[in-house]
This record gives structure tokens, C-alpha cells and sequence, in this order.
């Protein structure tokens, strides 16, 4: 593993406590199933575990493709949906 | 990796800080769901694209876990909603558990420090995943929502989690000193076992009315997952995004703590609304009952009207009602606001969701603070299930568990209806004052019928 990788963590961290600050409370759901949805990133380890080979890393990582997947499009879906409820006045 | 690999990450990365960003606005949150949502496709695009992978199990994966996710997103009703976020978190916290796990069985000579990003990714991913779906258990109401409390609680999740560290401990050492040979340890069986087992301890003892902090704790826990992942498998993108997700959870988590007056601590650890004698004077005084027909004439002469909503609205499903009733008291020329408490319902930002669902036109949503400072002005304020946030206790009795939160300061308004099943406590099981209060008047029975009474009566008029 990469040590860089540590400073890329700790800059994104900071990055992420800036990021948001005052949200109003209408937005609370749909900023929290969308970050959930940004969440499933991990879609992309569970791909490479899935495909890599090896009988065990592959059932594993089947199943955790299928997880990330319905974390990613369930996530994403319902954020759309939500937000798509919040047409009139000036939320749009 | 190849570098239009890295290029690629680079510009998801992108795109998910400023989805983010735009998704905190209410002018731009759409715009930024949608930019996150090409930011994935990005990444998903260059891992399948990089080759050396068998795509038979991935596009198998991709195809169920895709359908199942669709399905589930269209289905979900609103009021589901709080549900089905902790489902979505708890599967994305089992599938970085699963990534850990794999990479330790794959790899024969895993490097010491991988072996802990991979301990680290199984027993945060793991309390994610089991946490939530206790979370999710207590929400659907498919187990008690009250907090369960026994002796020895504390230790014995202290001791759990200790025994956690240990065990990871003695894998990171076997992969140092003799490294992997290999197949899995009882160690590696233990903290994976042991991280499921703290994620149920970790929310049990949490009550219903503290499931917003909880929720979006737990969206923070998977996050963090996500980036320990990516330690796991040295990748940039789950590092940036899994942190970015991890640090906007906890700045939500505050938020809702701020609402509520309380401490991180306090609620992880309090198990607060347990013991229902603890503190608080009990109430007392006359409650004053109002058919829903005398209601009507009152409101039928005010001038200015405040819907507070909380959970009982949910349960009832009674947001289309409130927002008819809030249309008829427009066109009789009352000023209508809903006034929407961070925490009330289950999760932030439950009650604007179930508004939203119904129509009811932005303008008329505003926060505690904007109605409080003229509360006396307003004719009639009328809470539908809401309970703990419009408890005068929280600022006139200071042996109350709810003392110093800021609430919904409803008993200053003239008159106030308080829609309500029954006389139980709400889930902090605290006694009310408010319905002892001499401006107050209690309306029982299903929030939905009453309001469809007051309809009703408004259309007959």
C-alpha cells in the first residue's frame, strides 16, 4: 500500500469537514442518501475482487458488487426522487 | 494503473466534491445529485475498462444489485424513506466488509499495512452493515423502538471492542512476522464476527426520537468504510470519496446533535428516554378536549395559523390531509406555516420529505427560529404528533431530561390543538406540559381522521 494514500485521506477529510457547512433542514434527507450513494464507491473494490480470481475472493466479491450496486443506483434513485418533490417556490 | 486510469479517477473525484457541494443548495441540489451520479458512472466505467478482470460475476453482480436497488428506489414511499436509507447504508458498509475480506483471502503475503487498512475496513464496514440494519429494524418498527438497556452494558461493549482490536492485532502481526500464508485466520473470523456483534450492541441501547443522529452517524461509519477500502486496494477515488462522506456525515451528525442540545456522547451512550422516572417533574393540571367540529370554528376565525409535524404525521400518513387543510385555510384568508423541528420525525429532514410529498409549497416550510420570536401573534398552532420538540419542559423545568433543547414554542401561541392518539409520553417518555397548559387543547384520536374532520367541516361551511 501506498503511503501517499494517507495524505490524500487526511486532505480529503479536511476538505469534507469544509465542504458543508449550513444546510437547510429541508435538504437533510436528499444530502444524506446522496452522500450514502457516493458511498457506495466502494463498487469499484468489490469489482476488482469480484473478477480477479480465486473461488472464495470471487464469491465475496460477487456479493459485494451486488451490495455496492443497490447502495449506488438505490442511492442515487432516491435522492432524484426526493429532490424531484421539491419544485415549488424557489427550492428547486 | 495505466494513466488515463488515474485521469479518469481524478475527474470522479471531482465531480463527487462538487455534487456534494451543490447538494447542500437548495438551488443546485439536483444539479449535483446528477454530476455525483456521472462521477460513479466514471469510476465504474475505468475499473471495468482497466481489463485483467472476468467480467462473468461482475456484470451478474451489477445486473441484480442494479435491479434490486431500481426496484427498491421506486417502490419506497415516503414514509419509508428513513428505512430505507438505512438499508442503502447498510449495504454499502457489507460490501467495503466484503472488499476487506476478499483482498485478505485473494492476496498469499498480505504487507503488514495493508493488514490494517483491511482490519480497520472489516470492523468499521462491518458495524456499518449490522448497525444499520438494526437501525432499519427499529425504524419499519420490526423491533422495539425504545432503547434497550441491561447491567453491565457499557463494559460489555467496551470489552467487545477491546477484544476487536485485539484480534486485529494478532492479524496484522501474523501478516508481519510470518505473513499471510494464506486462507483465513480464527483472528481474522473473530473481528469480523465480533465488528457484526458491536454494530447491534452500538444501536440497541439508542431511542426512537434519537434515529436522526443515529442514521446519519452511521452514513459517516460507511464513508469511512469505504475509505479504508480504498487503502486496501490502493485506490485514490474510494479514499477521496469515502472521506469526503465520512466528514459530511459527521458535519450532518452535529447538526442534528446542535437541535437537540445534546452531546455525541450523550446520545451514543445515554440511552436516553429509558428510565422514565429519572428526571422530570410530573405534570399536572386539567387537559382540555376538543371535538374536531369545535376546532373547525376556531380555526375558521384565525388570522394566522402554524402546522408542527412530527412523527405521528408519518405514521398516520396524514401529509396530504394537513396540506389540504393548510390550502383551505389560505383561501379563508389565514397566513399558514408549517414551522419543522431538525429532529422531529426519524431522520434529518424527515418532516420537508413528507411536506414535499404532498405539495405543500416551499414558502410555507420555515424553521423553529423563524416563528418562535412572534409566537404570540399566532392564532392557532396546531401539532400533529410531534411531542418531544414542543415540550415547554425543555425550558422551564431543569430537572428534565429534555431541559435546554431548543423546541417549537408552541404554548406561547394563543391557542394551540395538540393532535394525539392517546395520553402516552412520547419517545423520550417524558411527561408533556404543554398539554396541561390553559391554551392548549387536546384533539384525540388518529391524526388523519381529525384532519379529515376539520376538511370536511371546512367544505361544509
Amino acid at each position: 500500500m501506498n503511503p501517499l494514500l494517507l495524505f490524500v485521506f487526511v486532505l480529503a477529510i479536511f476538505l469534507g469537514l469544509e465542504l458543508i457547512t449550513k444546510v437547510p433542514s429541508q435538504l437533510h434527507t436528499p444530502l444524506m442518501s446522496g452522500s450514502n450513494a457516493i458511498s457506495g464507491i466502494t463498487i469499484v473494490g468489490a469489482i476488482i475482487a469480484a473478477g480477479e480470481g480465486g473461488v472464495i475472493a470471487t464469491v465475496l466479491g460477487t456479493i459485494a458488487v451486488v451490495a455496492a450496486t443497490i447502495n449506488v443506483i438505490g442511492g442515487y434513485l432516491v435522492t432524484e426522487r426526493m429532490l424531484g418533490m421539491f419544485k415549488t417556490g424557489k427550492g428547486a | 494503473m495505466a494513466a488515463w486510469q488515474t485521469f479518469a479517477y481524478i475527474l470522479a473525484s471531482i465531480l463527487f466534491i462538487m455534487g456534494l457541494k451543490m447538494l447542500g443548495r437548495a438551488e443546485t441540489a439536483k444539479r449535483g445529485n446528477r454530476l455525483s451520479a456521472v462521477g460513479m458512472l466514471i469510476a465504474v466505467i475505468a475499473t471495468l475498462a482497466a481489463g485483467g478482470l472476468d467480467y462473468t460475476w461482475i456484470v451478474l453482480g451489477l445486473v441484480i444489485g442494479g435491479a434490486i436497488g431500481a426496484v427498491a428506489a421506486r417502490r419506497v414511499q415516503m414514509t419509508g424513506m428513513p428505512e430505507m436509507v438505512a438499508l442503502l447504508n447498510g449495504s454499502g458498509g457489507l460490501a467495503s466488509m466484503l472488499v476487506g475480506t476478499a483482498e485478505y483471502v485473494r492476496v498469499p503475503e498480505v504487507p503488514a499495512f495493508s493488514a490494517v487498512a483491511i482490519m480497520l475496513t472489516v470492523l468499521i464496514g462491518g458495524i456499518a452493515a449490522s448497525g444499520s440494519v438494526v437501525a432499519f429494524g427499529k425504524l419499519s418498527e420490526r423491533i422495539d423502538g425504545k432503547p434497550y438497556l441491561f447491567r453491565g452494558q457499557k463494559v460489555l461493549n467496551a470489552s467487545l471492542l477491546a477484544l476487536a482490536l485485539l484480534a486485529a492485532a494478532v492479524v496484522v502481526i501474523d501478516a508481519a512476522v510470518i505473513g499471510n500464508v494464506g486462507g483465513v485466520t480464527a483472528a481474522f473470523v473473530l473481528v469480523l464476527l465480533l465488528a457484526l456483534a458491536l454494530g447491534v450492541l452500538a444501536v440497541i441501547p439508542i431511542g426512537g426520537a434519537d434515529m436522526p443522529i443515529v442514521v446519519s452517524l452511521l452514513n459517516s461509519y460507511s464513508g469511512i468504510a469505504a475509505a479504508a477500502a480504498g487503502f486496501v486496494i490502493d485506490n485514490n477515488v474510494l479514499v477521496v470519496a469515502g472521506s469526503l462522506v465520512g466528514a459530511s456525515g459527521l458535519i450532518l451528525t452535529n447538526i442534528m446533535c446542535k437541535a437537540m442540545n445534546r452531546s455525541l456522547a450523550n446520545v451514543l451512550f445515554g440511552g436516553f428516554g429509558a428510565e422514565i422516572t429519572a428526571g422530570g417533574a410530573a405534570a399536572e393540571g386539567v387537559v382540555k378536549p376538543l371535538t374536531p367540529e369545535d376546532a373547525y370554528f376556531i380555526l375558521e376565525a384565525a388570522g394566522s395559523v402554524v402546522f408542527v409535524p412530527g412523527y405521528g404525521m408519518a405514521v398516520a400518513q396524514a401529509q396530504h390531509v394537513v396540506a389540504e387543510l393548510a390550502d383551505l385555510l389560505v383561501k379563508n384568508g389565514a397566513d399558514v406555516r408549517h414551522a419543522i423541528h431538525p429532529v422531529a420525525g426519524r431522520m434529518p429532514g424527515h418532516m420537508n420529505v413528507l411536506l414535499a410529498e404532498a405539495n405543500v409549497p416551499y414558502e410555507q416550510l420555515v424553521e423553529p427560529g423563524d416563528v418562535n420570536p412572534n409566537m404570540e401573534t399566532i392564532d392557532v398552532a396546531i401539532v400533529i404528533g410531534a411531542n418531544d420538540v414542543v415540550n415547554p419542559a425543555a425550558k422551564e423545568d431543569p430537572t428534565s431530561p429534555l431541559w435546554g433543547m431548543p423546541i417549537i414554542e408552541v404554548d406561547r401561541a394563543r391557542t394551540c390543538f395538540v393532535l394525539k392518539r392517546s395520553m402516552n409520553p412520547g419517545f423520550a417518555g417524558v411527561d408533556n406540559l404543554l398539554f396541561f397548559k390553559d391554551n392548549t387543547r387536546m384533539i384525540f384520536g388518529d391524526a388523519k381522521a381529525t384532519i379529515t374532520g376539520m376538511v370536511a367541516a371546512f367544505k361544509d361551511a
